[in-house]
């Protein structure tokens, strides 16, 4: 800042009035919409009757909702298939767009990368309503065209939706099909950041591609996939409601539902408003921490800040 | 370059090209599938005759759910929460993020401020909490509960404030030596500045609100109020497929079938997407990496 400046400022010429005014519309709608229901936590507590209304007189129960929850049969079930569906996710979505965006930093042609990668990122910008739609007619074990392959050698359909068996690894699979493409993109832009000279110096030394890419690559990717791989434990809780909810039933309730579609039909459908808060709170509070440390390890190691 | 054995590079480049060509087209054929049946005929859909190309090209499935009055409205409604949570979004976002990309120097609250924001991004209060305040403020089947509760978009807030961030200091210090106020330099300075930024958080912005589906299932209690991608849920997943309303429409619905009629659907909502994706593309792309590096 120059001296002069400090010197408007200190002078009351620069007033940092306007500067809360051009904050406040967005900081009221986050009190309100984002801090609101932080208050509603103590639904969790209670044994609410929604006809009361939220600061009507309900029942404090304490931790009876957290009891209950642990009486039931499915609550063991749901959390274990978050954490597996959710940990599969995060690793394929780590390996995968990294292999592929290695893969295609190695065609030379720039119109063929260009076209490739817009196909590949095309599934991330539509809804999984649609997504959704699409994906159980091509796995339908009747008409789908998946199943239909699989039948000419001489294989017996699977039913990818409806067994428990596959269900989990589906969603894994095509959430990865689905979201891919997006972070190659990210990798791709830090392999382009990386210094011809390395590659130069490398082939002096007699390095092949292979060893060019072991050698060279990865480590000048070293930031971005340490920031990734960190970034990505936040989302240990996440199995993916959107995706699930759109592709589940209950014949795969066993393998594939998971807190936040438990969540749902406790509390909407069924209109346990305590019980579905409580176990709301239970997930916000664990990927808090998880995403603390997530964005603490990413600025210890990779020098990430995010403001 | 280097020396390398041309055949076993030609090789391997043969593999990464089959490769890649097959994620490319994993990608994509599933909804050029999706296309071809939703022109096909019933019966060569059901016989599974449909691949790539429609069989028994017919416009039979558009037909019917463009004479769906529902279709129409929830289109209405999708339209409406672009225009107007894509104007809020971004308002909103350029209104915040000009301040906190401010120094504590320049402004003494700003990490209160910031905190703030971001504590909402890392902690929420849970589903049934978010409906009860939507039910209390009675905004249940107004259009303002799918506009408002995403009304602050903070990752967008932190995209644009560390890019505002890297605007030369020297610019914004003459516009004070000219006497000119916060407000101006925001809006002549700043904004013009910084479209290739904007633009792509608008698009994101945009593309979420069309793809947006579950806020509007919960916080809409009549149909009438359902945006689009919610219309097409009850529809495509939930399977609730019509509710015929006379004898002509039990005819035309035997022409077409649940696969084509659902087909159809699925891309009518895909085709704004599709129309503004290549154009886009490079937004896109810089916007992707905007977001990911650190500003």
């Amino acid at each position: 800042m120059t001296r002069k400046m400090e010197r408007n400022i200190s002078h009351g010429r620069v007033s940092e009035l306007p500067l809360h005014f051009m904050i406040l519309p967005a900081l009221i709608l986050l009190l309100i919409f984002s801090y609101g229901p932080m208050v509603g936590i103590i639904i969790a507590f209670q044994k609410f009757v929604p006809a009361l209304g939220l600061f009507g007189p309900q029942k404090w129960v304490g931790l009876e909702n957290y009891r209950y929850l642990l009486s039931l049969p499915n609550t063991y079930n749901v959390l274990r298939n978050t954490v597996i569906i959710a940990f599969l996710k995060i690793v394929l979505s780590l390996v995968v767009p990294i292999a592929f965006s290695l893969l295609l930093n190695e065609v030379k042609n720039a119109h063929v990368k260009k076209l490739i990668q817009t196909s590949v990122y095309l599934p991330h910008f539509l809804s999984w309503v649609i997504l959704g739609g699409v994906v159980i007619d091509v796995l339908s074990p009747s008409h789908g065209i998946v199943n239909k392959v699989i039948k000419l050698f001489g294989a017996e359909p699977i039913f990818f939706l409806g067994d428990n068996k596959w269900f989990p690894i589906t969603m894994v699979l095509i959430e990865v099909w689905k979201e891919f493409g997006f972070a190659t993109v990210v990798y791709l832009a830090s392999i382009t950041s990386i210094d011809i000279q390395l590659y130069e110096a490398a082939i002096i030394d007699g390095a092949n591609r292979l060893q060019q890419t072991w050698h060279v690559t990865l480590p000048g990717m070293r930031m971005i996939i340490v920031l990734m791989m960190v970034l990505g434990l936040g989302n240990i809780l996440n199995a993916g409601f959107d995706q699930v909810f759109n592709l589940y039933s209950p014949q795969v309730y066993e393998s594939g539902d998971i807190i936040d579609t438990f969540v749902y039909r406790i509390g909407l459908v069924n209109a346990q408003f305590g019980v579905a808060t409580a176990v709301g709170l239970f997930k916000s509070v664990i990927s808090f921490v998880f995403i603390s440390v997530s964005y603490y390890l990413a600025y210890k190691f990779a020098d990430y800040r995010i403001f | 370059m280097a020396i390398k054995s041309s055949k076993s590079y030609s090789v391997s480049m043969f593999f990464i090209y089959l490769l890649l060509i097959c994620a490319a087209v994993a990608c994509l054929f599933p909804l050029f599938h999706v296309l071809a049946v939703s022109f096909s005929s019933a019966v060569s859909v059901a016989a599974g005759q449909v691949l790539l190309l429609p069989k028994g090209f017919n416009l039979n499935a558009y037909d019917y759910i463009l004479k769906r009055t529902a279709f129409w409205r929830a289109m209405g409604v999708s339209v409406q929460r672009v225009i107007i949570g894509g104007f809020i979004n971004m308002m909103l976002t350029i209104l915040a993020a000009y301040p906190l990309s401010k120094d504590v120097k320049r402004f003494r609250y700003r990490t209160l401020y910031i905190w703030i924001f971001f504590l909402t991004a890392i902690f929420n209060g849970g589903l049934i909490p978010s409906y009860m305040v939507i039910r209390g403020l009675n905004l249940l089947d107004k259009i303002w509960a799918l506009v408002l509760p995403t009304a602050v978009p903070v990752f967008n807030i932190v995209l644009l404030l560390n890019f505002f961030r890297q605007l030369p200091m020297e610019i914004e210090e003459a516009a004070f030596v000219d006497g000119a106020g916060h407000w101006t330099i925001l809006w002549r300075l700043f904004v013009p500045m910084s479209l290739p930024a904007i633009a792509t958080i608008a698009l994101f912005s945009i593309v979420n609100h069309w793809n947006s589906w579950f806020d509007g299932l919960i916080y809409m209690n009549r149909p009438d109020g359902y945006p689009l991608q919610s219309y097409l849920q009850t529809i495509i997943i939930q399977g609730d497929l019509t509710k015929v309303k006379s004898a002509e429409e039990w005819e035309k619905l035997r022409q077409i079938s649940d696969r084509t009629l659902k087909a159809s659907q699925i891309f009518v909502a895909t085709i704004p997407i599709l129309l503004v994706y290549p154009y886009l593309q490079k937004y896109f792309v810089k916007g992707i990496v905007l977001g990911s590096v650190k500003g």
